[in-house]
């Protein structure tokens, strides 16, 4: 039977064309965003979700267990971004980059693992960023969730191990989507600079990375962050 | 789902738990009663088991009422005496949600 894998934030960006090359795999794919997408793709299917409602994404949760009787990976994509200087980031922002990054990440993972435990298998894929090691000025909010994320990831694996599920994650390097449109391209430019390998992300870079952690031969590969670009 | 399906579903994952567990704890069919003791000194599942048998529990009763809860809530969490100590005291707590949710509902 195929594998059955989940992608949050698939609409666009690196979500779609995870969706994309997951379904040419033969992965049976299921997807979600808040907005309905302006595509459709046989092998995948959309739901209307907003990680950060426990309900919906419950209800999500058993609409896949109802259809496939299982799940084997979740791909923690969905995430928002809010370049600022830390003082002149209101509440209200704060508090929206901490819940889909962070809070989100973590009902995902949780009922993910639910239905994952079932089978004893599982791949959990959480995005970080390289911002997080580098410190970027700018993005305080954004990288403290990231990295609330690679600790909930660390913690996850040791406590996902018993029931077969891995917890993994990625740091990619900036990559020309919709999140970091807003970047100027000096500071673009800057933070390229300080990377060992002196170009912006691509798709491909991330896709490669998570063919690695989900791979089946990868059972004793948990609690890991990896980082693109040369960061460490 | 009145309380004494809510324990016969309890007792059936409870049964099916034991089958697949490590630990040697042998039970038979009949042993396994309102008093058993899930956790705790005399507990007879260990941590990841009574995990497993709450999201199986609710998996059941949304196969079965179309219904969701969430066994593992906040005020589960909170009380003094776990509702989840003995198989009656949960099937207990299963038979309040339920009860709740569908006045809600």
């Amino acid at each position: 039977m195929d594998d059955v894998m989940l992608i949050t934030g698939a609409r666009k960006g690196i979500g779609r064309y995870l969706a994309e090359y997951y379904v040419q795999r033969g992965y049976v794919v299921e997807g979600c965003s808040r907005k309905a997408p302006d595509w459709t793709l046989e092998g995948y299917t959309h739901h209307c979700v907003d990680v950060t409602d426990e309900v919906q994404v419950r209800d999500m949760l058993n609409n896949i267990r109802k259809r496939h009787g299982r799940l084997d990976i979740t791909l923690n994509n969905a995430g928002i971004a809010s370049m600022n200087h830390a003082m002149l980031t209101p509440m209200s922002v704060a508090q929206k980059i901490i819940s889909t990054n962070f809070l989100g990440t973590f009902l995902m993972c949780r009922e993910s693992a639910k239905l994952m435990a079932k089978n004893k298998f599982g791949r959990i894929v959480n995005f970080s960023t390289i911002a997080v090691p580098l410190q970027l000025e700018g993005e305080a909010l954004y990288a403290s969730a990231k990295s609330a994320v690679e600790t909930l990831t660390r913690i996850l694996a040791r406590e996902f191990a018993e029931l077969g599920i891995t917890s993994n994650a990625i740091g990619p390097t900036p990559i020309p989507t919709d999140l970091i449109r807003a970047v100027p391209q000096e500071k673009m430019d800057a933070l390229i600079d300080r990377l060992a390998i002196r170009r912006p992300g691509c798709f491909e870079d991330v896709s490669n990375v998570v063919d690695f952690f989900i791979s089946r031969a990868s059972d004793s590969v948990t609690g890991q962050v990896l980082y693109l670009g040369g960061v460490s | 789902m009145d309380l004494t399906r809510s324990l016969e579903l309890i007792i059936a994952n409870v049964q099916e738990l034991l089958a697949e567990s490590d630990e040697q704890i042998h039970l038979a069919p009949g042993e396994l009663n309102e008093t058993t003791r899930l956790v705790g000194q005399q507990g007879i599942l260990t941590s990841l088991e009574l995990v497993t048998l709450l999201f199986n529990v609710e998996q059941t009763i949304s196969d079965e009422l179309n219904t969701v809860v969430t066994l593992a809530d906040e005020r589960a969490m909170s009380q003094e005496k776990s509702p989840f100590r003995t198989i009656g005291s949960l099937a207990q707590y299963v038979d309040t949600l339920l009860t709740e949710a569908s006045s809600h509902g």
